[in-house]
């Protein structure tokens, strides 16, 4: 090498010996690569190379990582009785391949009565070297955590909600305008790379990463657990929020080096997409092949369905099975799948209030038993038909041949009522032309004895059906429009909604009111029921939300009269409340209270006027915001109320009592924020004024120095009168007196 | 607001629209290469400029209503006698003209000509010899620069004598030396994206400038500063300040190739009215069927006039109810 002055370099007397030091090779000096195998059967001579190859196929079977050679294996002997001591030496190519041995093979039956109990070698020995002396563990300060539920003790009550736009997640207070404020922001901690969902009962928020998945939590939404799923794109909550499923497009693949115990994803996991996790504890219960359904592009998703009590997770195989996991064990129920030919679908009956209110008095008496339905197609002989089963009793409990069914195309869909009180099969089938699809709801009452059925036949197709929450009357959509079929930009299907409610002398679904001629073609229920919002949703050209009230006069009428005059007037209480419009409207939500609608135009959908609107149940707007690249709008679920059914009715009881104080708090409030506003203006009005006080000095002087200010001055205004007179007719008439 | 006059005198979009200092005449510039003149109050068309060969994409009248002068996609700049209607003089450039502006003693005017066929957007400065009838002009410009980085798209003289203000492509808003082109002052970050319109106050301290970005921005002229930002929902074209009410004029929508694909009603071709100080939308006034491209508020602050991608000019006078109104109490602002 030669430098500026021409000189050499001599090697010689440069001092290398601390990069030496650095990059020398280190060889294996310790044992760390040995492991100590306990657990291995007792031989006599005869069979000790019989034992040294089978274990060494144990391990190699196990992978290429933690292949072990017969000749690295050591046996000690015992001369005294002339057998093996039960345990052996396994020497291993480097501490890693140990270290993954270890982990692999701890614990692995080598036979019916051996199993192995690894350890590593330097690990017998510091345990040999241990210190005996007790030394006391320092009390580690107790970190009190933040608790997850904290947003329900908020002292006006008001509920949150999240809002993701462009990268930016924000969880919000909805209340009166001035308590809506940011809940929580910090792009640096809370993001995420695909989208947000909260759990079923709102104690956590999920963010997508490529990495897998976070769940916050908490009023400052710290990290509460991380699961690892690489370029996870699908998840799922369990209704409980115990567990959690996830779904990557990408097979698992388990590269060597990575991090494993059970959190992480091991060698048996590759080639699946779908996993089951444990909430709580973080842990990887079960991983799945996600099996796509024959004829179907697009996975169903929730591909695992769970009961409503998270006992239980079932997963339909197309045409064959439905098999049941039982949690937390993750294994097959009754070690059996229901073997159903044909199945194509099924739904976990959800459970009702009832059952969740009193899990000590008579819960214990007759724990609920699950219930599931599923539908078949005809197979061979054997009709198409609906079945309600127990579980896990698995005896069937009502069966229903569903006739004329065979034509390709027939279509099942089952719809539970929230509170599991009935349950719905949308059957739709095509007319015998096959030009037009028409549709039969099929009902049945699964809280009455025998489980009867009521058919609702309808010649039109019904596109959305949706029971009201708690109640007995459900919504759907239908519409007899020929463009159904072929959806196009600009092509607007004209629809029909109708409400059918259950009539209980005549014991079956009477409809309530038709509303012709619309464009709806989603039903929103309130959470509460009573109140549903019938909005068109994904249009170019319309968008309307309409609010109805279906017990409109119920408050007038007094206690007594009420049934009599519902069963003299059916459909009296049924009104329209509002009517609006959100442009580009995508989704449509409700809060978890039921008095406000929130609607959101989404970027992922397109790309005008994006953004979120909130209303009240009558159709009033309370605030709009129109955000670019808006994405998301998630209403923070509430878990279910504590108060048992008396308390509630106390409540509503006394609502006047209660809402006279909330009356006054909101005078306070309303002039309490007038006033800043009107400061805050004063304050804008007065910052601009000096600004162009000082302005205009300025341009004095600036002028003053320059040249006059030409034309600055007003020039006298002169004002010209022009009188114009136009002669229109002239008339001469002769006036004879 | 009393109905309005919608003039049809133009057969493609309207690029530009001035009043004259008495806000008795309106100035329209169309892409179809005619200049038309009308009267504001009844909407009558006066008379018509006719000579260029291409969109006249700009215009500007001096404050005696003496002369007026276009630029246009031929490439050149015409000086004309308002009165007569005659072409005065004509100055050729090497690209087409997007901008021109008087100064405010009528003495001097800017114009920018387009970044094209390797020509550099170019900055000139010409003094107007206001002798004479006008036609002996010098055909080479006092000073000329070509701004560097991004392309300069409109222009005007500030208050402060011997500098120029431009807007930016890239939402950029200048400050430059008139004589030496070099770039005094500037706010790199006005705007998000390219900037449509700068209109001055009347006594030019500070300036209003719309931009695709779907903002416009109030700004000091002095220091540049943004004062006051109006968000709107559309990509904007025009702003306005109102005379002697706190009110701005914004005017935009969807852009013309889109708007085929777009319902009038999410068109948003509205004149949007907002507060100058507080930043609020106060009014829309409906009206145009394409975008908005310009917008001009009569000098004495009695009516607008507003000119769309539909080759409608639409002047709109003020109700009485306009003047009343105080939507924020009885504050005094300063204009």
């Amino acid at each position: 090498m030669t430098v500026s002055n021409g000189s050499v370099y001599d090697d010689d007397d440069i001092d290398y010996t601390d990069i030496e030091e650095k990059y020398r090779v280190r060889f294996e000096e310790g044992f760390d690569n040995i492991l100590v195998i306990d657990g291995v059967p007792v031989v006599d001579e005869s069979r000790v190379e019989k034992l040294r190859t089978k274990i060494a196929k144990e391990f190699t079977r196990k992978g290429k990582s933690v292949a072990l050679k017969p000749e690295d294996i050591t046996i000690p002997w015992n001369n005294a009785t002339g057998k093996s001591n039960g345990y052996v030496f396994a020497e291993f190519r480097s501490a890693e391949a140990a270290n993954n041995a270890l982990n692999e093979m701890n614990g692995h039956p080598f036979d019916v009565r051996h199993t192995f109990s690894i350890n590593l070698f330097t690990d017998i020995e510091k345990f040999v070297d241990l210190d005996e002396t007790y030394v006391e563990p320092e009390r580690e300060e107790y970190e009190p955590k933040e608790h997850l539920r904290a947003w329900l003790t908020d002292p006006q009550g008001r509920d949150q909600y999240v809002t993701y736009r462009g990268d930016e997640v924000a969880v919000r207070w909805h209340g009166k305008p001035s308590q809506s404020e940011v809940a929580y922001e910090d792009h640096q901690n809370l993001r995420t790379e695909l989208y947000v969902s909260w759990s079923p009962m709102g104690t956590y928020i999920a963010t997508l990463h490529p990495q897998g998945i976070r769940l916050w939590g908490g009023p400052s939404f710290q990290l509460q657990a991380r699961f690892f799923h690489p370029l996870v794109r699908l998840i799922d909550f369990s209704p409980c929020e115990n567990y959690l499923v996830t779904w990557s497009n990408n097979d698992i693949a388990v590269a060597e080096g990575m991090p494993q115990g059970p959190r992480f994803f091991s060698a048996e996991d590759e080639g699946n997409n779908i996993a089951v996790w444990d909430i709580k504890t973080g842990n990887l219960l079960r991983t799945f092949a996600a099996v796509p359904e024959e004829g179907k592009k697009q996975m169903g998703w929730p591909a695992l369905k769970w009961s409503a009590d998270d006992k239980f997770v079932g997963r339909v195989t197309a045409g064959q099975q439905i098999s049941v996991y039982e949690l937390p064990s993750m294994g097959l129920q009754g070690k059996r799948s229901l073997k159903i030919e044909g199945v194509v679908d099924f739904e976990w009956c959800p459970h009702g209030d009832k059952e969740q209110e009193d899990p000590a008095g008579k819960g214990v008496k007759k724990v609920a038993e699950n219930m599931l339905a599923y539908w078949t197609p005809e197979v061979a002989n054997q009709p198409a038909r609906v079945t309600l089963i127990n579980f896990p009793g698995r005896s069937i409990l009502r069966q229903k041949n569903l006739f004329n069914v065979s034509e390709a195309g027939f279509h099942c869909k089952l719809y539970w009522q929230n509170q599991g009180d009935f349950l719905c099969v949308r059957v739709d089938r095509h007319t015998k032309t096959k030009k037009s699809i028409f549709c039969n709801l099929e009902i049945f009452r699964v809280r009455e004895k025998d489980y009867p059925v009521e058919v609702v036949e309808l010649k039109d197709t019904v596109t959305d059906f949706s029971w009201e929450p708690k109640g007995e009357r459900f919504a759907i959509v239908s519409s007899s429009d020929p463009n159904l079929g072929n959806p196009g930009p600009g092509i607007t299907i004209k629809t029909d909604v109708s409400f059918y409610q259950l009539d209980h002398g005549k014991n079956d679904f009477k409809l309530l009111r038709t509303l012709a001629g619309r464009t709806t073609n989603t039903i929103r229920w309130s959470p509460r029921g009573r109140n549903v919002v019938l909005a068109t949703v994904g249009s170019t050209s319309k968008s309307e939300l309409e609010f109805w009230d279906l017990d409109f006069n119920l408050d007038e009428l007094s206690g007594r009269r009420e049934g009599q005059a519902q069963k003299e007037d059916w459909a009296a209480g049924i009104q329209q409340l509002g009517i609006s419009d959100h442009y580009g409207v995508t989704d449509v939500e409700w809060d978890p209270s039921g008095r406000y609608l929130a609607t959101a135009a989404s970027a992922w959908t397109h790309t005008l006027e994006n953004g979120y609107a909130i209303w009240d149940f009558r159709g009033q707007e309370v605030e709009r915001h129109l955000l670019d690249r808006f994405k998301q709008f998630l209403w923070r679920p509430r878990p279910p109320s504590l108060l048992s059914k008396e308390q509630k009715r106390l409540v509503r009881k006394n609502l006047k009592e209660f809402s006279r104080a909330f009356d006054e708090e909101d005078a306070a409030e309303e002039s309490n924020v007038s006033a800043e506003l009107i400061a805050h203006r004063k304050r804008l009005v007065d910052e601009w004024n000096a600004w162009r006080a000082r302005c205009k000095e300025e341009v004095a002087e600036e002028l003053g120095v320059g040249q006059e200010p030409s034309g600055r001055q007003e020039e006298e205004r002169e004002e010209i009168e022009v009188w114009v007179e136009e002669v229109i007719e002239q008339t001469e008439e002769v006036v004879v007196d | 607001m009393r109905p309005t006059d919608r003039t049809a005198g133009h057969e493609r979009s309207l690029t530009q629209i001035k009043f004259n200092k008495e806000g008795d005449l309106i100035f329209t510039a169309s892409k179809d290469s005619i200049v038309n003149v009308w009267f504001s109050h009844n909407g009558e068309r006066l008379g018509t400029y006719e000579g260029h060969n291409g969109a006249v994409w700009t215009l500007d009248v001096d404050s005696q209503s003496h002369f007026l002068v276009t630029g246009s996609a031929d490439n050149e700049m015409r000086l004309w006698s308002v009165q007569t209607g005659k072409c005065l003089f004509v100055w050729e450039f090497p690209t087409a003209v997007k901008r021109v502006a008087f100064s405010e003693d009528d003495a001097e005017i800017v114009c920018i000509t387009e970044q094209r066929m390797g020509y550099q957007g170019a900055i000139r400065v010409f003094r107007l010899n206001r002798d004479g009838d006008g036609t002996q002009q010098n055909t080479e410009p006092q000073s000329m620069f070509h701004p560097v980085g991004s392309k300069a798209t409109v222009c005007a003289f500030p208050y402060m004598s011997g500098l120029i203000l431009t807007g930016h492509e890239s939402g950029k808003v200048a400050l430059f030396d008139a004589k030496s082109g070099d770039e005094v002052l500037s706010n790199e970050r006005a705007h998000m994206d390219v900037v449509t319109d700068l209109q001055l106050s009347p006594d030019r301290s500070y300036f209003l400038t719309s931009s695709k970005d779907k903002t416009a921005r109030l700004h000091d002229a002095k220091t540049l500063t943004v004062l006051k930002t109006f968000s709107t929902e559309t990509p904007l074209n025009s702003a306005a300040l109102a005379p002697n009410m706190p009110y701005v004029l914004l005017g935009g929508g969807q852009e013309a190739m889109n708007v085929t694909t777009t319902s009038l009603r999410q068109g948003k071709f509205e004149t949007r009215f907002w507060h100058k100080i507080f930043e609020e939308e106060v009014g829309r006034v409906k009206g145009h069927f394409g975008p908005l491209n310009t917008i001009a508020a009569h000098p004495s602050g009695t009516g607008y006039a507003s000119g769309g991608e539909d080759g409608f000019v639409r002047v709109h006078h003020y109700d009485d109810s306009y003047f009343r109104a105080k939507p924020y109490g009885d504050v005094e602002i300063l204009n």
